[in-house]
């Protein structure tokens, strides 16, 4: 009976409960959960950080910049006001005026070189006469961001794509302004990171100062509060609160001498030194004995009260307004300068102080907690403390600039007329805003291709801030879109900044960085990062007032520092109290993966400053996860399957809080699970997939995790280089340089990555067979062998286009160039001279006509009065002379395509591309996809090259001790696959943390007869015996790059000549293979030949090769003369004539010149 | 019974390395034994055996000989035997979206079917003559089809000569090779081999000069895809494998390659299908057949394989290599004469070619 129950019991435990699912039935993982990533970037794209910026700043910010700025209005009549009500930005059009069709494509601004731009067109309200007028006007031309939302190519299919010129592949998310003669003129539009630290900051090193501790803020004002703020934040100003001999002052730039930190409080309208030190220190007792000082500062100094302490700030302040009437009062200057400039981003109403008094006071308390525990200083290089400035905010700044300009220059031009008493017709502004010229689109242009922002009214001055966009394969111009660089100098020494932060994890590869002195400071973003854009503020304090959260202006400090409650902060801004801050926050998480919120606001506790923070603000760094609940993920194969059906996307996942994005600060508060075993109780979330952590450029290489770190960063620097497809129109393009593979195969050993990136469309390698051992003894230092016979059939075969532009000027003076026919050859009348011979009728040379060096392929002609001003009127008549264009390369190259169109402004631009095609020769450098480089050694015919049973030849032949101190293990697994790959049909994956077994690629390599080591036996090509060991022998990626030791052809040999140019002041050869330099036989060579006593070597290099020189010197005074004369002796009678080198001559006379008398002793050796 | 060969005969394939890889069958290697080379004895060892020939390979057995005879042989076929390929190319339009020099290379990779015996190497400034160069065209423009379905994304249907393939080359036949080459007009042996993918508006014009040469200028002179040789694999069982293992070491070895008797799981070697075997060296990683088997590879017994990819039938081409290397060795032959002929001091003088 009792065993039947039991059994009954067990049953139900073990039958079909839930779903048709046991309870003793394992859990099954979500299977290929990381198919979210592809939906992620099939919504964000791979660039999305910058097309989400400028679309905010397109479609939002800029509407606030002007809202902000929105009336202009005149000096001269009162009456007169003009009113900004809206602002567009339109689609890109053809900007000029008789075009039929104005839709114009990016294609088409690439080979015209003009700016892919849009008009900005407001709308405006303004008095004309007695009316108030609506009116349109385009006030200026904005330069377009790919792909963004105002691109003709956004939502675009890839067929629709291609009919314009443009690669589907491409990501987009640059910026194109004209930028002659370097590159690709794209610039991409590349973040900075800026320090964004809140408080606390350690500094030692000051002079006199034991140490300071300073907490710090930089205020970003979001209201127009005075003449100098930017709506957007331009006007940084930083507030510290730092230490000196142990007591803490009040610092600002606005004030000349550090402030008691007291009086400062004190002005904010905190009286009672009672109520002071209960909102810096509280109740705890060590932080008041700390603080007493500077009360008893305070009273030495004779401040009681709020007006006397405003006296003392007002003394200190500095004015530096325009002397517009009145001298205020010094309470009144100081009143001003707390209630604006002091920590501007916290908002005052009237003249309410309070909320900055508790900022203060709080930022007090935290000095006061780093004086006494050194672990309450923040971390500077944790990345919760930065925010990437993108695009789109400084595009807003930019413009806000520009815009302001507008109409500071607008309002000048309407005073003008309007101060004209007497006007025949109605003022119209219309019409002055008509002949405003292009302030705005010059601006853009100008700050986009140089680079340099300097907007003297934020008092932002940089530079480098867009960069010229690397076409030179597809990887390196994907890399370059997602790299971040640290405005940190680089040149500084110092380790932190430069340091793997722990905080990094997941949003910021930590392979892909530089080597060398950015090392560190350029970093570049992981696959799944996202960066925010601004979100509304007000919304979120309301819900947080409304989750129960005390306003902060209510409260004392006993109950700020109460041992419950917990400061909640709002963007830096203390709003408020809680006493439940976990029951506050994941209410406010509930609410947000309800989407009652904006997903990109974060919300965490930090349990050191006992504070709430939440976060809307843009720049800063998150990345999606998948939500874990009750110990289970709460996306399922369920929703997996969906997905693969495409029935859902990725916001789909967000809107259902399956998934959420977790910010830095965030992810501390959570408890992520790196697998789906991993997931215990405590468990927040999951890792959509651990590969995430790399970005797009490390994640091109297989294996990596079984790789040395450093081999991944190195090819993460190589991988950029390597020659390959470039774009889907690459063929249609004319870039300045252009390296292209002629057979890129996609690689055998793929990850995930390469798939999601496209690497596999648009690859730069091929599959070479490698065997791994040694050969002839030219395979030393890394070098490789290749197989004559494969680079006979194309292997590693690469293609360079080389764009030569020229314009067909017309000249202010009615004359313009011209293209003339081929001249008759002097000598050969009736035969055109061989560097003309390629020249057609039009003057420019046939397409596919093969160049020589030294040829002519655009024969222009300049009238020889083109600078002249004077116009005679006959534009046909006048002389010309030959400008044409000579093919400088010392290799021979085929005229590729040439193109003749307009710029902007009217001229004939012509574009020749010159295409050279090049195999692989001695000295060309190679890699495969593990930072291990090499250059070809030696070039061996097919049958010398040693052979396999099936009678397979390597490609390469790569010596065994790259691998031993180099340890890329990564390499010999991507060999084993590949060969797996191969034998059974198949590509392999090599993704990081995962991809194929070694254990299964060994098993196919068995199935198929062959070792499962992947070693196999060869015979030697040149005995025909078997080698006496088994070689390492399969297929590996390997890339082509386009740097060489030497030149190519011709060109490919050392500079070793006797004759070459001389530098102008010591008359010695010139350095440098650029400038056709010799090679220097420097200090440590002389040595060796002083060492071997090869005296006539020496003389004969340092002088007689190098810069040898006659001179005159007299014997008797030792001076230098000229022609047998001494003019110090007035005597030719004991001259003797001298070869010294010219630096020597030159050095006396500069010794002479200082007073300094040099003189020869010359004695007969006879 | 299973063939046991001499050990001298083996070369030893062991876990980690290959050993005695090098004959020493030569005089004074072994003490009082006498190696001296006689035509008799060669003549007695040497066999040659063909066990399969194709259309376009050969699988035939050389035996008795050293590795360096057969291995001269091999890289004759790669790099010697001479064959005919497209050397110059004359481009007068390609409008194709492959540029000249890619084209040209490609073109200049297509195999064709004139048999180089019919014609004479073109040697540096040599005149083109009907005797040594052989003249195609290429010419072919690509058009839309009238009556292409409407919806089709398919090439095929909506192009005319959407493909430029090494079918489309003509012969020009020049002087006498009209009737020299009546039998057999010169053409690719593939006419599939795509060159280049056309669109409607692209064309070539092209005219190509084909001429004879050798592998080791150009790969594409070879007229092998590969001429390689294995060595015979020799397997002999030590000791009888415990029949619960049979299955497992049946699998070590290529298929067919071990014989597991049905009854008594007894297992012995396939003499037949042994030299399939392609030496995994699977049976030495696992311990349990440690002592049980020893693997090895006759030294003078060589596997040829022949594929070939030109005119040459393959059956003909070791003979071809065979009358290279015998003109070669009369070169040689010649030079030592001389070399004797000559006073002693004077500087030897070798013959051209």
């Amino acid at each position: 009976m009792e065993l039947a129950e039991e059994e009954s019991e067990w049953n139900q435990i073990t039958g079909a409960n839930w779903h048709g699912l046991g309870l003793t039935d394992p859990i099954k993982n979500v299977e290929d959960k990381w198919l979210l990533l592809p939906a992620f970037l099939k919504v964000k794209g791979l660039v999305k950080q910058h097309i989400d910026s400028f679309n905010y700043f397109v479609e939002t910010d800029i509407k606030n910049i002007v809202k902000a700025n929105n009336k202009v209005t005149s000096d001269v009549d009162p009456r007169f006001w003009l009113k900004y009500t809206d602002i567009n930005v339109g689609l890109p059009d053809r900007n000029e005026p008789e075009a039929i069709d104005k839709r114009v494509t990016p294609h088409e601004c690439r080979l015209r070189d003009i700016t892919y731009s849009a008009p900005i067109i407001v709308t405006i309200h303004y008095t004309r006469g007695r009316n108030i007028v609506q009116r349109n006007v385009n006030i200026g031309r904005l330069p377009i961001m790919l792909r963004s939302s105002k691109c003709v190519l956004t939502n675009k299919t890839p067929a629709q794509l291609a009919r314009m010129t443009e690669c589907p592949l491409d990501p987009g998310g640059l910026l194109r302004g004209q930028r002659d003669g370097e590159g690709d003129p794209c610039s991409g539009a590349i973040e900075q990171e800026s320090d964004y630290r809140r408080v606390g900051r350690r500094e030692r090193d000051r002079p006199g100062v034991v140490y300071l501790v300073c907490c710090r803020i930089f205020g970003r004002s979001k209201f127009s509060h005075s003449l100098h703020s930017s709506t957007h934040g331009g006007l940084k100003s930083k507030t510290y609160v730092a230490t000196k001999k142990g007591k803490i002052y009040l610092r600002h730039n606005c004030v000349h001498e550090d402030i008691p930190i007291v009086i400062a409080l004190k002005a904010l309208g905190v009286q009672a030194d009672k109520e002071i030190l209960l909102l810096t220190a509280g109740n705890t007792e060590s932080y008041k004995t700390a603080f007493s000082a500077n009360l008893e500062d305070a009273a030495k100094l004779g401040v009681f009260t709020r007006q006397q302490a405003l006296e003392y700030i007002g003394t200190r302040v500095k004015v530096n307004r325009r002397v517009m009437g009145p001298r205020r009062p010094a309470w009144e200057e100081a009143m001003e300068a707390l209630a604006t400039i002091v920590l501007a981003h916290i908002p005052v109403n009237g003249l309410d102080l309070r909320p900055k008094a508790i900022f203060v006071a709080t930022m007090t308390r935290r000095v006061l907690m780093a004086m006494e525990d050194e672990k309450m200083v923040d971390d500077r290089d944790y990345v919760g403390n930065k925010r990437l400035e993108l695009a789109g905010q400084l595009l807003a700044l930019l413009f806000e600039d520009l815009f302001k300009t507008y109409n500071a220059t607008l309002k000048t031009a309407i005073d003008k007329v309007l101060k004209k008493q007497s006007r025949t017709n109605e003022f119209d502004a219309f019409n002055t805003m008509q002949f405003q010229g292009d302030h705005l689109t010059s601006g853009f242009t100008r700050a986009i291709s140089t680079g340099n922002w300097s907007l003297k009214r934020f008092k932002m001055e940089r530079a480098g801030v867009t960069h010229v966009l690397s076409r030179l394969s597809f990887i390196s111009a994907l890399g370059m879109m997602t790299r971040i660089s640290s405005q940190f100098e680089k040149t500084r020494k110092v380790s932190g900044p430069r340091a793997l932060q722990p905080s990094q994890w997941g949003v910021l590869c930590p392979s892909d960085t530089p080597e060398g002195e950015a090392c560190g400071l350029v970093k570049n973003l992981a696959l799944m990062t996202h960066i925010t854009t601004d979100v509304e503020e007000e919304p979120v304090i309301r819900l947080a007032f409304m989750l129960g959260v005390e306003d902060i202006n209510l409260a004392t400090g006993t109950e700020i520092y109460g041992p419950h409650t917990f400061v909640v902060n709002v963007n830096g801004t203390i709003i408020g109290l809680t006493r439940y801050p976990t029951r506050f926050v994941s209410q406010f998480r509930r609410l947000r993966r309800a989407r009652r919120v904006s997903e990109f606001v974060s919300v965490y506790i930090n349990h050191h400053h006992k504070a709430v923070h939440i976060a809307s603000d843009g720049g800063r760094i998150c990345r999606p996860t998948i939500i874990v609940e009750n110990g289970r993920p709460r996306v399922t194969s369920e929703h997996i399957s969906l997905l693969k059906k495409g029935t859902v996307t990725f916001d789909d996942f967000l809107r259902k809080g399956l998934v959420e994005y977790l910010d830095v600060n965030e992810e501390n508060d959570t408890f992520i699970a790196l697998y789906e075993s991993d997931i215990v109780p405590a468990t927040t979330h999951l890792e959509i997939e651990p590969f995430t952590l790399l970005g797009a450029v490390a994640g091109l290489i297989p294996y990596p995790h079984h790789n040395q770190s450093p081999r991944n960063t190195y090819q993460c620097a190589m991988g950029k280089q390597a020659i390959g497809a470039i774009a889907y129109n690459q063929l249609n393009r004319i870039d300045t340089l252009l390296y292209l593979s002629v057979y890129p195969q996609q690689p055998m050993v793929k990850t995930k990555t390469i798939e999601l990136v496209g690497y596999d469309r648009l690859p730069a390698g091929q599959n070479a067979t490698v065997a791994v051992m040694s050969y002839s003894g030219y395979d030393i230092e890394d070098a490789l062998i290749l197989n004559k016979a494969s680079l006979d059939r194309g292997y590693g075969r690469c293609q360079v286009l080389r764009k030569n532009a020229t314009l067909i000027r017309k000249y202010p003076n009615g004359t313009y160039d011209r293209l003339a026919d081929a001249p008759p050859d002097e000598n050969n009348p009736g035969q055109v001279a061989k560097k003309y011979d390629i020249i057609q009728l039009d003057g420019l040379a046939g397409v596919g006509e093969r160049v020589d060096p030294g040829d002519v392929y655009v024969n222009k002609q300049t009238p020889t009065n083109a600078t002249d001003n004077s116009f005679n009127g006959q534009a046909a008549t006048v002389p010309y002379k030959n400008t044409p264009m000579t093919y400088k390369s010392p290799v021979a190259g085929n005229i590729d395509k040439i193109l003749i169109s307009d710029t902007e402004n009217d001229q004939t631009l012509i574009k020749v591309l010159i295409r050279q095609t090049r195999r692989p020769e001695l000295g060309d450098k190679f890699s495969s996809r593990h930072g291990q480089k090499g250059v070809c050694g030696l070039i061996v015919n097919q049958e010398d090259m040693p052979f396999n049973d099936q009678g397979i030849n390597p490609d390469t032949i790569m010596n065994p001790h790259g691998f031993p101190s180099r340890m890329t293990v990564g390499k010999m697994i991507e060999l084993l696959a590949g060969k797996a790959g191969v034998l059974c049909g198949k590509l392999q994956y090599g993704t990081a943390f995962g991809g194929s077994k070694v254990e299964d690629m060994s098993r196919i390599l068995v199935e198929h007869g062959f070792s499962y080591a992947g070693k196999d036996m060869l015979t030697s090509g040149i005995t025909g015996e078997p080698l006496e060991a088994y070689v390492y022998f399969g297929p590996i990626y390997y890339q082509v790059y386009k740097t060489k030791t030497y030149g190519h052809g011709q060109d490919a040999r050392p500079s070793e000549f006797c004759r070459g140019p001389r530098a102008t002041l010591t008359r010695q050869p010139t350095e440098g293979r650029s400038r056709e330099g010799g090679l220097r036989l420097g200090e440590m060579e002389r040595d060796c030949l002083i060492g071997y006593g090869a005296t006539q070597l020496l003389l004969e290099r340092l002088m007689i090769s190098s810069d040898k020189f006659e001179v005159n010197a007299c014997s008797k005074c030792g001076l230098m003369g000229y022609n047998g004369w001494c003019t110090y002796c007035k005597s030719s009678k004991q001259m003797a004539q001298l070869t010294i080198p010219y630096a020597a001559k030159l050095l006396f006379q500069e010794l002479i010149a200082m007073n300094v008398v040099p003189r020869l002793i010359i004695s007969d050796p006879a | 019974m299973a063939q046991t060969y001499d050990p001298r005969r083996l070369v030893g394939i062991k876990a980690e390395r290959v050993t005695d890889v090098s004959s020493r069958d030569f005089p004074g290697h072994y003490p009082d034994e006498d190696h001296s080379w006689s035509l008799n004895k060669f003549r007695e060892n040497l066999t040659v055996k063909i066990w399969r020939v194709s259309n376009r390979s050969i699988d035939f057995d050389l035996v008795g000989v050293d590795a360096s005879i057969a291995n001269a042989f091999r890289r004759i076929l790669i790099a010697e035997v001479p064959t005919i390929c497209i050397e110059n190319v004359y481009v007068y339009n390609n409008t194709s979206v492959v540029a000249d020099e890619i084209l040209a290379h490609r073109i200049g990779l297509i195999p064709l079917n004139v048999d180089p015996k019919t014609m004479d190497m073109r040697v540096d400034d040599d005149e083109s003559t009907d005797r040594n160069t052989i003249v195609f065209d290429l010419k072919l423009e690509c058009t839309r089809k009238k009556d292409a379905p409407k919806d089709s994304t398919v090439a095929s249907e909506l192009y005319n000569n959407h493909e430029l393939l090494s079918g489309h080359l003509v012969w020009q036949p020049a002087g006498e090779q009209a009737e020299v080459f009546s039998k057999n007009p010169p053409a690719p042996t593939n006419p599939n081999i795509v060159l280049a993918k056309l669109r409607p508006g692209q064309g070539v014009e092209i005219t190509l000069h084909a001429v004879k040469g050798v592998g080791k200028d150009h790969a594409k002179f070879s007229p092998v895809a590969t001429a390689s040789y294995r060595l015979l694999p020799n397997i002999v069982i030590k000791k009888p494998i415990p029949p619960h293992l049979a299955e497992k070491f049946q699998k070590c070895f290529s298929p067919g390659v071990i014989n597991i008797d049905p009854r008594t799981k007894t297992v012995t070697v396939d003499e037949h299908n042994k030299r399939n075997d392609s030496v995994s060296r699977e049976v030495l990683r696992h311990p349990e057949f440690d002592g049980y088997v020893e693997l090895s590879r006759v030294r003078d017994h060589f596997l040829f394989n022949i594929e070939s990819e030109s005119a040459y039938p393959p059956q003909r081409l070791f003979t071809e290599a065979i009358a290279i290397m015998r003109e070669k060795l009369t070169n040689i032959r010649r030079a030592a004469e001389a070399l004797l002929d000559q006073p002693p001091d004077g500087d030897v003088v070798m013959s051209d070619s």
